[in-house]
């Protein structure tokens, strides 16, 4: 297996969804080839590094106000559609 | 009054309220909301890179999911709808900032960046810990807004988000060998970018 063969498998090998006989000759090629093993590492690691450590919530304040403020144009869209009914 | 089911598998209570909400209960919305407001502002956070705009994001995508409850089928999750109608509504934000350049997903994909990489020395045994908690926020953020919008987004719904890939189609309305590709190439794209901070051989020194 060349390096550009193992690159293109390596999202699925990372998702866990690639066959076990794929499995087993990508594991194969990472046993000899360190630069494909740091790649798998570190990219594992990203993916880790982003989930681990979400960068943008959603301030406790700021949530209050906005759940308000969708209920209340929640609200106004559902009586709107009431009175037009009523009409 | 409906009653809501309690501590029931997700798909299901997402269903009896969507059920609840279809029919008149605001209450049962407003669990919607608050189920997934937060992954709404993240999504939309990373989509805009303005806060303001993530903000308006949450209002608008929540109020159309709202008025048009009626059309959704209950094919997909409701989640996997909301997230639709919330990356359709970021985009319109970002093109609005962005009047002198169109924006789509499809804008930049086809770029050789990171397709091949170029950096492969190992990274510190915990990366994270070279920086503090303020610093190493700055640094994710400014190498994940360095990616096109068609990457970055496949990229906070399927690792970030935790959305499967078929589901990552589905909101985007991409196929699935599309996402797939667009997948590998944010990821290799980021883990290039963030080498530059996080190789072993900065450990010493900690940042640069």
């Amino acid at each position: 297996m060349k390096c550009t063969e193992f690159l293109k498998e390596l999202t699925d090998y990372l998702d866990g969804t690639t066959s076990a006989t794929l499995r087993a000759e990508l594991d194969e090629h990472m046993h000899w080839c360190r630069d494909c093993r740091v790649v798998l590492n570190t990219t594992k690691q990203t993916i880790e590094i982003y989930r681990d450590n979400q960068i943008y919530e959603l301030p406790e304040r700021l949530r209050i106000q906005l759940h308000q403020a969708i209920m209340a144009r929640c609200k106004s869209k559902k009586e709107g559609k009431r009175s037009d009914a009523a009409e | 009054m409906e009653t809501i089911q309690k501590k029931t598998d997700p798909d299901t209570s997402e269903m009896v309220l969507v059920q609840a909400a279809k029919k008149g209960d605001l209450e049962a919305f407003s669990q919607l909301v608050k189920l997934y407001d937060r992954n709404v502002f993240r999504i939309a956070q990373h989509i805009t890179h303005n806060e303001e705009d993530a903000q308006d994001v949450v209002q608008e995508a929540f109020l159309k999911a709202y008025t048009n409850l009626e059309q959704f089928q209950g094919n997909s999750k409701f989640y996997t709808w909301l997230v639709r109608i919330a990356v359709n509504e970021a985009l319109m934000k970002l093109r609005k900032r962005r009047t002198s350049k169109t924006v789509s997903l499809d804008e930049d994909v086809e770029t050789e960046e990171g397709a091949m990489p170029r950096e492969v020395a190992d990274w510190s045994p915990n990366p994270e810990q070279l920086y503090g908690q303020t610093e190493l926020g700055d640094i994710l953020k400014k190498t994940i807004q360095g990616l096109p919008p068609g990457f970055r987004t496949v990229f906070v719904l399927r690792d970030v988000e935790g959305l499967s890939t078929e589901e990552t189609a589905e909101s985007l309305g991409l196929s699935v060998p599309a996402v797939k590709s667009r997948l590998l190439r944010a990821r290799l794209q980021l883990r290039e970018r963030l080498g530059k901070f996080f190789n072993s051989r900065k450990s010493g020194d900690g940042k640069q």
